[in-house]
């Protein structure tokens, strides 16, 4: 049960207050949950707070707290999952989340709490349901840009830019202006992976972790039926085996309840009639057994003169996607030894930059083509880290508070755990004449990819 | 302030309400009844509305309806149950509607607060079961917890319903998937095994909730892993990866993360574990490299030599931040494990260069008057801080210098007699805080006693194993928390929930004692034999102390006299009692103290009283006679009830237990 309800800006501007109950507090509740959570000491969680006998509950989700109080000993399970799932309905409605659409679409967002919450507990989040009894249309704010006339063709004609989805496509509202229905046949299917990786200093693997989810957003009419293909090698559990080859196997698998899983078991086909708006379709996960190898390999070798407090660090970084794939936005995140105070640096190609900054080496590298090799040479000094003196001439050894390496990165139309979507059919009802886009999108990036030095 | 609604704004509601077809246009009839809650005067106009709501076609209009009904109810105050109205929603619990279902179970649970709640019975307990498949993931994870409070009267029946449940557990949503094992855990109180199982298969999902995207969530499970390596301390030792911490994670998840592999840690992983913890230490965080090396100083209760290596290496860095943990750290480890003490004594030369705050201080001080013998120049460390006495802002600092310098004065004399009257001069002379002052007073006037007095005063024992046990907890069994899983307390912690739920019960408490007769329900689905039992469950489930129940003496004394002995009972103890020790360990459980003989005294006599949340009291005497080595217990209870009364005998017997063992 839910007392009441509110979406604070990063900020901690109150833009929507919802009182269910009426019993207790009133508006300032929200500022006194953003004092609170701002002079919350180090070492205690935001997640949960307490005052008097009110607990807040809340998330963050792009950049807006999402927070819940109630008086009852709840289940945080329940409760985190409802926060979560009303900031993807509000996404849905308002074509994006953040400060910018709750704060013109605030009508529609109280529609929609209306409907969700009453009396503090939930009747429905389905969006089946709820377009029935939502009234408000959403405001859409459309800022002119150079960059959309780019993708008109000379004389109309179809640009190589144009068959691709512009990354805005979407991030728009899920049920809005019923004119315009017909160019909004869309679905968008991403599989998403997460990648965690551990790498100890002598190269060999400690610990991969991949996390993965087909996540699916749909503007189709609801009811429309959609089949999934998989790739047939998919095997689930250790001991399956399936296809010729090592196959693509996951740990474990789970899947949204309104799959259809009939033909899962002998053609790795999923089939479901998706409501509109986002959905997580299966959330499967592997560990320690990645088929393909690791995307990044890190080779780093350290000078350390004590002597003059010099470290000289040379970083070779090996990229062994397969030769057409890329990886985007890699950066090396390097914890130094304090008291680094410069850095001189040769790197090897221009478009690269490496700064110090928070104690650490940055090295930002936009774009990286698989089967390449790139590298860097810091040298730094590091004045006031005189050694121990009991460890004596073994100047190679590199000092402490060095390391490890973090590496973030995007590995667009990639899937570590070689998983792959071969077809998105959609079999439709006679009514509806205008042929559906259908975009598939693969994509992995780092979670955590450590590599100890 | 709550929008109470102006003038007008209740006189449209009024004249909304009198329309007897107001539930024909479902949003407005959703939206009259959603604003009734905060405003007066509208009582009498709302009920026909809602009764007619409840009868009507549209499965919408019932929803809100039903949910109505607990508006109209709480909008009345204290007055009373309408037994009219109960029934009808007890027989709404059979709708076509999962949704109207869902909220017939949270209007009755509100309705009924003052009884207790829903009653859940065997028909709608099976009629719930079966319905489950139907519900939305907020009904099921809803209906689950509603489910906690049926047992089933046969093994059968329980197993029936285990099996399901089963397919729950394999749930998308961990809301649904915790509630199902929390239900498991509590319906198969008795199956220990069955128990284990569950808590295997729960893995998996929460294994999964813990690299969730979404940061909220993963620290919630990290909470629920933590409670469960409490009872299963190999729970999820090969799964220790999962717990490495990345270096883009929030401050909370991350120390969440370290104390869970300080506690999932045996023979296998120890040695990565440790590797990461290692890495951790230098963190630039502050606060995250000390909590980490915490964490090793935990580990090495169980692997030494390991982890003081590890700790000892961190020395060699020489930054503050991190000498000073490391030396407190020392300092537990020296005291739990006498065994490393020789590999501390040779790390601790040259660390008094790297300790600025009180804390470290204090314990590189205490460390060095201890095992000052064994430590060559320990003396001439202590010399500089004698030294830079005058300098010295944090008065707990003086205080643990006196100390350990007349320590180390008795194992060492020659050294420091010089430096220890030039202290205790100061001490007396010059200190403005009265508490030094006072503590160099005392040691000056035991000096001039005899060396032998201080010796017995000062030689206290250098170590004491015993206490590691105490501070670590043993394992709890399942059952302890299993009514605490999937609520707040893992997220607070068993402490913070404690002293939360104490400043509220204080409020609120005395509020809600009456424990009356059970309503009368006449609905077709509660059977009449059943209705007792329903009842009867939820008070011989669990002893709840209230905190601050406090009797007068003579009030003690009058029921004491009235009252029938209940149980008899004799516990071995040896020795003398300690009072106050027993007295603040009686607190800690909510039990109070009435009268007690002094120290020594024989025979020895106490007299405590409780009280649980029904309002039950339980009178208690403690007798300890000096020839046999056993106290004798008596207790006395204002009503006769077997259960609570054996669970209050295993809270005394737990407690007094615990003191008896921390003195022999």
């Amino acid at each position: 049960m839910i007392s009441q309800f509110f979406i604070l800006s990063s900020k901690g501007d109150p833009l929507i207050y919802k009182d269910f109950r009426g019993d207790s507090g009133g508006r300032d509740v929200a500022e006194l949950f953003y004092r609170k959570l701002t002079g919350l000491p180090g070492d205690e969680s935001p997640v949960v707070m307490h005052h008097d006998d009110r607990h807040f509950i809340h998330i963050r989700h792009s950049s807006l707290y999402l927070v819940a109080t109630t008086s009852e000993n709840i289940s945080p399970f329940s409760l985190l999952e409802l926060l979560s799932r009303l900031a993807t309905l509000l996404g849905d409605y308002c074509g994006s989340l953040s400060e910018g659409t709750i704060s013109r679409n605030v009508a529609l967002v109280y529609e929609i709490l209306d409907e969700v919450l009453d009396y503090g507990y939930v009747q429905t989040t389905s969006t089946e349901m709820l377009r029935n009894f939502i009234q408000t249309e959403a405001v859409v704010s459309k800022p002119f840009s150079l960059f959309d006339l780019s993708s008109v063709g000379l004389f109309g004609a179809e640009t190589q830019q144009s068959k691709v989805a512009p990354s805005s496509a979407a991030s728009r509202p899920v049920l809005s202006s019923r004119s315009d229905q017909s160019q909004k046949n869309e679905v968008f299917l991403d599989v998403v992976e997460r990648l965690s990786v551990l790498i100890a200093s002598n190269g060999s693997l400690l610990k991969v972790d991949v996390q993965g989810e087909i996540r699916l957003k749909s503007f189709l009419p609801s009811g429309s039926e959609m089949r999934i293909g998989l790739t047939e090698e998919f095997c689930v559990g250790k001991s399956e085996l399936r296809g010729y080859g090592p196959g693509i196997r996951v740990d474990e698998v789970s899947f949204h309840s309104s799959v259809n899983l009939d033909e899962f078991e002998s053609h790795r086909i999923l089939r479901l009639q998706p409501p509109q708006g986002e959905l997580t379709v299966m959330r499967y996960q592997l560990s320690d057994d990645l088929p393909s190898p690791l995307p990044f390999r890190l080779f780093p070798s350290v000078q350390w003169d004590r002597g003059s407090g010099r470290l000289q660090v040379y970083l070779k970084l090996r990229c062994d996607l397969p030769p057409k794939s890329q990886a985007l936005n890699v950066r090396l995140h390097l914890p130094l030894p304090r008291g680094v105070v410069s850095l001189s640096q040769e790197l090897s190609s221009p478009e690269q930059k490496a700064e110090l900054g928070e104690g650490a080496l940055r090295w930002d590298l936009p774009r990286v083509q698989g089967g390449s090799q790139l590298s860097g040479l810091f040298q730094m000094d590091v004045p006031g880290l005189p050694g121990p003196p009991s460890h004596g001439p073994s100047t190679s050894a590199p000092p402490l508070g060095l390391g490890p390496a973090s590496l973030s990165f995007e590995l667009p139309r990639h899937t570590c755990s070689g998983l792959q979507v071969r077809f998105l059919r959609l079999s439709f009802r006679p009514c509806s004449n205008a042929n559906p886009h259908k975009w598939v999108r693969h994509l992995s990036h780092s979670d955590a990819y450590v590599i100890r030095i | 302030m709550p929008y109470l609604g102006s003038e007008d704004v209740v006189k449209e509601l009024k004249k909304a309400l009198c329309n007897p077809h107001i539930q024909a246009d479902r949003l407005r009839y959703r939206n009259v009844i959603q604003r009734v809650i905060r405003m007066p005067g509208v009582q009498e106009y709302i009920q026909q509305p809602i009764l007619n709501g409840l009868r009507d076609k549209a499965s919408y209009v019932r929803r809100v309806a039903v949910l109505g009904c607990a508006k109209m109810h709480n909008l009345h105050g204290d007055s009373e149950v309408d037994g009219a109205l109960v029934n009808e929603l007890y027989s709404l619990l059979r709708d076509q509607d999962p949704i109207v279902v869902v909220n017939c179970l949270r209007s009755l649970e509100e309705i009924l607060k003052q009884e207790g709640g829903v009653v859940i019975n065997k028909p709608i307990a099976h009629h719930l079961l079966n319905r489950m498949s139907k519900l939305d993931q907020w009904g099921q994870a809803e209906v689950l917890n509603f489910l906690l409070r049926y047992q089933p009267r046969s093994e059968e029946e329980l197993f029936d319903i285990l099996n399901l449940l089963d397919s729950f557990l394999k749930s998308s949503s961990p809301g649904v998937v915790m509630g199902a094992t929390k239900l498991f855990l509590i319906l198969a109180k008795k199956f220990p095994h069955v128990q284990t199982d569950v808590l295997v298969r729960v893995k998996g999902p929460l294994l999964a909730a813990c690299s969730s995207e979404s940061r909220e969530l993963c620290f919630a499970a990290l909470c629920h892993v933590r409670q469960i390596l409490h009872s299963l301390p190999g729970h999820f030792s090969s799964h220790y990866k999962k717990f490495f911490c990345s270096y883009s994670e929030p401050h909370y998840i991350k120390l969440q993360k370290v104390e869970v592999l300080c506690e999932l840690v045996n023979d296998e992983n120890v040695q990565q574990v440790l590797e990461e913890l290692r890495g951790y230490c230098t963190d630039v965080s502050a606060d995250f490299a000390q909590a980490a090396i915490f964490a090793i100083g935990g580990i090495a209760r169980t692997y030494t030599d390991q982890c003081v290596q590890i700790l000892t290496e961190l020395l060699g860095l020489r930054q503050e931040h991190i000498t000073t943990v490391v030396v407190q750290t020392f300092r537990d480890l020296v005291w739990l494990c006498p065994q490393c003490t020789e590999a501390v004594c040779q790390a601790l030369p040259g660390c008094e260069e790297n300790i600025q705050d009180s804390e470290g201080k204090q314990a590189l001080i205490w460390l060095l008057g201890v095992h000052g013998e064994r430590i060559p120049n320990a003396p001439y460390i202590l010399e500089d801080f004698v030294e830079n006495v005058k300098s010295e802002t944090f008065p707990a600092v003086k205080m643990e210098l006196l100390t350990a310098l007349v320590r180390l004065f008795l194992s060492r004399p020659a050294e420091c007699q010089d430096m220890l009257g030039r202290l205790l001069y100061y001490c007396i002379e010059e200190e403005k805080n009265m508490a030094v002052r006072d503590r160099g007073l005392f040691y000056y006037r035991l000096l001039l006693v005899g060396i032998d007095e201080v010796k017995r005063i000062l030689c206290s024992p250098k170590s004491d194993p015993s206490l590691g046990l105490l501070e670590d907890q043993a394992e709890r069994p399942v059952n302890s928390w299993a009514s605490d899983f999937n609520t707040l307390v893992p997220v607070y912690g068993k402490a913070r929930w404690a002293t939360i739920s104490k400043c509220v019960g204080a409020e609120h408490g005395g509020s809600e004692r009456s424990h009356t007769a059970s309503f009368a329900v006449s609905g077709h689905l509660i059977s009449e034999e059943n209705k007792g039992r329903v009842q009867e469950a939820p008070d011989s489930e669990t002893l709840m102390l209230v905190p601050n129940c406090q009797l007068t003496a003579e009030y003690f004394e009058k029921t004491w006299l009235s009252l029938e002995v209940a149980h008899q009972q004799v516990l071995p103890w040896q020795g003398e009692v300690h009072p106050d020790t027993l007295q603040m360990a009686l607190q800690v459980v909510n039990i109070q103290t009435i009268a007690m003989s002094r120290a020594g005294s024989q025979p020895w006599k106490a007299y405590l009283s409780a009280q649980d949340d029904t309002g039950c009291l339980f009178l208690t005497e403690l007798l300890l006679e000096s020839e046999n080595s056993e106290m004798q217990i008596s207790v006395k209870q204002s009503e006769a009830r077997t259960e609570t009364l054996n669970s209050f005998m295993s809270v005394l017997e737990t407690v007094i237990g615990t003191i008896g063992d921390i003195k022999s």
